[in-house]
């Protein structure tokens, strides 16, 4: 099983084509990566622009700069624009640049599908956009689209919002059985699947989770469009359906959805904390079936999203327990990671900070997630910033950190030239401070009972949110920083080693860096 | 396992470009007519760029099958090319099943809690008080609020045109194998006869759903307003028939395809990704029988 490029016509698998229509018409696996990963990065500034805007609102009690109507659309399309256009587009992106590289293949496994998969994504995002544009405004019910705020009291503009799904849907579905298929036909040869890097193994999983459930969600807002549209009733009781029915199918896809933000993380920083730590990832095997047993679980639990709706008691008790379970193969991969640090040669690059204070800090997000799976103290959190805090936990230092540690650790590959390590350990420590005086508060607030998806709040609130809004604003502000960072990178600067990093280990590294446009004409031997 | 092939990377390509202007194109004048359609204004200029998406669309189609058509026929694609197809259509296979899980889902949370809870059944029994007349039963024949949703009169007899349905359908699958077979065997002109024979039962079935249809609107009240009962049976059966109709295209290229003399005994696997399609469509229909038709 091995694959040599096939060189049948002349010149033009030595280098890209020049000008837009390399981009528009490529099958590059490094082009579709870095336009993934543009891609992700427009619409971070972009969801994180409306995050500015609801944390402007909440600086002050009182309603100041938008009206609820505005509000309820910017906490919408923040959510929306954040989980389908920022964070999933960044790990395909990463998977692009990294897997085939990774596994010792030329190219991903069908690359004109890999080249409508991103397409697919602008597209989608401008008609998501444009709902902002619309008669009646964007859709304001939330990014979990709830029945029957979604179909009877949605605004007009949500058919536009359910195409857009559809089309985010058919992209992420085809990106991974691309994944799939380049990882299961295209490893280089002895390359066995418990030889895989960490990186590839959580990718193959998380596109496992990807095809298993964005069908569902493209079968739920069909229904909505059904409902909306032709007159159905399933998510409505006066035929017969049920609101909740809703709930329980999106929360199908809701859940394993979440690890399909956090899985490529995981993989990705359990090859940068080996790097920098100079020792091997401490239990390889138990980390693959941990990832495996978070995948297997996270179909099991939907339902502690609903735990206030009024199902069944024991209902409650078995989505508890479930949920519960998770913590036993997160427990598993955390000890590891700090195992693996422990007694390492240790040094603090930017990677090595991200990923550190990834540990730390998703750490602080699970554990908060065990607390909202208590069903009955659950009741009390529903719906309060403590929820908003728990889940920011998660992805703000969890996935987005593990994008950013991700990038610094493999920028010298992808440009060839060393980053300013100055300027990274900045933008390293204003996040790291600035997210969490924007989340940390939000802990207290939510406990002591602040809602969340308000425009305005009690008085009793005020000094908490003013801190959380300052975190956000410097938070927010400090990502223009980490743009200044790759441009500089890609313009110039230290020339970067086929292996810049003394510690990593993994078939990139034997690559030049930048490497060639196809990466392994002829596929190495892995021992 | 030292042999080495090559494996085919592509030039750049125009298609996948195409493929996502006719898509968004034909998507946003969809939602256009509906949206402007309820507002009562005129969706003229929405039907246009639909056409026009929709013939992108089709354009994009024959192009880009065409473009691998030819690879394929030129000795481009190695065994392991063939592989990457195959793990491809296999996963393509399993989100489908995906999706229609999801209407499956709907149907039996439905019939199992949300029908009976509104009839006061169970640990959410509370819900009666909502409609206290309403009776749970299913099918469901009377709705909560008939005004609203007024329920249909009867539903579709199972052990009748679905019965025979079911049995065009899964004869559907056997021709397909036997023409597999032929395929393998190299006997041509077998191959023909029972692919024509697989497309005929197919349409055979087209014919006898759309009949059904009819059938269910004019005489039974049983549609798609007609409360969840109508909602889950159409959307059930709807997406299934368009999947047969996408499978019967299918299958109907491969047969121009072996008119003109592609596919060998050994290289055949647009033959059978369009089988395995045609497989999967037939077993889903089996689901939908028991739990649709006859429970």
């Amino acid at each position: 099983m091995s694959a040599v490029i096939d060189t049948h016509t002349e010149d033009h698998h030595h280098g890209p084509a020049k000008g837009i229509m390399r981009w528009i018409l490529t099958t590059n696996h490094k082009d579709i990566g870095t336009m993934y990963l543009v891609f992700s990065f427009t619409m971070f500034l972009l969801g994180g622009t409306m995050a500015m805007v609801i944390r402007a609102e909440l600086f002050q009690p009182g309603l100041q700069l938008v009206v609820p109507a505005f509000f309820n659309q910017m906490t919408t399309m923040h959510g929306l624009i954040m989980v389908f256009g920022a964070v999933m587009p960044a790990f395909v992106g990463l998977a692009n640049w990294m897997i085939p590289m990774m596994v010792g293949a030329p190219d991903m496994a069908l690359p004109r599908m890999n080249n409508w998969s991103f397409w697919l994504l602008p597209a989608a995002f401008t008609m998501l956009v444009s709902t902002l544009f619309m008669k009646g405004g964007a859709p304001n019910f939330g990014w979990t689209f709830y029945a029957p705020l979604s179909t009877t009291y949605g605004p007009p503009s949500t058919t536009y919002f359910i195409f857009a799904i559809h089309m985010m849907g058919i992209s992420s579905i085809m990106g991974a059985i691309n994944v799939i298929a380049t990882i299961l036909n295209l490893r280089a040869p002895g390359m066995t699947l418990m030889k895989m890097p960490l990186f590839v193994w959580t990718w193959l999983i998380t596109a496992f989770l990807l095809i298993a459930v964005m069908p569902v969600l493209a079968g739920v807002v069909t229904m909505m469009l059904m409902d909306i549209n032709f007159g159905t009733s399933f998510f409505n009781a006066a035929g017969g359906g049920d609101p909740v029915m809703f709930q329980h199918v999106f929360w199908f896809f809701g859940h394993p959805e979440v690890y399909i933000m956090i899985l490529p993380a995981f993989g990705a920083v359990s090859h940068i904390i080996p790097a920098f730590a100079r020792k091997r990832l401490f239990g390889y095997a138990s980390m693959v079936y941990a990832v495996g047993a978070i995948a297997l679980l996270s179909f099991v639990v939907w339902a502690h999203h609903m735990f206030t709706v009024g199902i069944p008691v024991a209902g409650e008790l078995f989505f508890m327990y479930a949920t519960m379970l998770i913590a036993v193969p997160t427990g598993v991969k955390v000890f590891n990671w700090v195992a693996t640090m422990f007694r390492g040669s240790m040094t603090f690059e930017a990677p090595m900070l991200f990923a550190v204070a990834f540990v730390i800090l998703f750490t602080i997000g699970g554990f908060s997630g065990l607390m909202l799976a208590i069903a009955p103290a659950d009741f009390q959190y529903q719906d309060t910033y403590f929820v908003v805090a728990h889940f920011h936990y998660v992805l703000v230092p969890g996935a987005i950190f593990g994008i950013f540690a991700s990038a610094y650790f493999w920028l010298p590959k992808w440009t060839g030239h060393m980053y300013d390590e100055t300027l990274a350990k900045t933008h390293f420590w204003l996040s790291f401070i600035g997210m969490n005086l924007a989340f940390f508060p939000m802990h207290f607030l939510g406990l002591a009972g602040m809602p969340r998806r308000i425009p305005d709040y009690a008085l009793q609130f005020a000094d908490f949110n003013m801190i959380s809004s300052i975190g956000a604003f410097m938070f927010g502000a400090t990502q223009l920083l980490f743009l200044f960072i790759v441009i500089k990178c890609v313009r110039g600067g230290e020339k970067a080693p086929a292996k810049p990093w003394e510690g990593a280990e993994g078939l990139e590294w034997t690559l030049p860096s930048p490497p060639p446009y196809h990466s392994f004409t002829t596929p190495p031997e892995v021992k | 396992m030292a042999t080495t092939q090559s494996y085919y990377v592509p030039e750049q390509s125009k298609w996948p470009i195409i493929a996502t202007v006719g898509l968004v194109t034909t998507l946003a004048s969809v939602a256009s007519i509906l949206v402007d359609g309820a507002q009562g204004e005129s969706t003229t200029a929405a039907w246009v760029t639909f056409f026009i998406g929709a013939t992108i669309m089709a354009y994009m189609l024959f192009g880009w099958f065409g473009n691998v058509i030819r690879e394929s026929r030129s000795g481009l694609y190695s065994q392991q090319m063939d592989r990457s197809f195959r793990w491809g259509m296999s996963w393509f296979i399993f989100s489908e099943v995906m999706f229609f899980a999801a209407f499956f889902g709907a149907l039996f949370y439905a019939r199992t809690f949300a029908v009976p809870w509104l009839g006061g059944a169970g640990d959410r029994g509370s819900s009666h008080m909502l409609w206290e007349n309403f009776q749970a039963t299913w099918p469901l024949l009377n709705n909560p609020d008939p005004a609203t949703f007024p329920a249909p009169e009867g539903i579709i007899e199972p052990w009748r045109l679905p019965l025979v349905n079911t049995i065009l359908l899964v004869s559907s699958s056997v021709t397909v194998t036997i023409a597999h077979h032929a395929l393998k065997n190299g006997h041509r002109g077998q191959i023909k006869l029972w692919l024509a024979a697989t497309i005929v039962l197919a349409l055979g079935f087209v014919f006898l759903q759309a009949d059904e249809y009819i059938h269910a609107y004019t005489e039974l009240n049983l549609t798609l307003r007609s409360g969840i009962y109508g909602s889950t049976f159409f959307i059930l059966t709807g997406f299934h028939g368009a999947h047969v109709m996408l499978g019967t295209l299918m299958l109907t290229i491969m047969l121009i395809r072996i008119h003109k003399g592609h596919f060998d005994p050994e290289k055949h696997f647009g033959f059978e990704a369009a089988s395995w399609y045609w497989h999967f469509v037939d077993v889903v229909w089996l689901g939908l029988f028991v739990f649709v038709y006859v429970l």
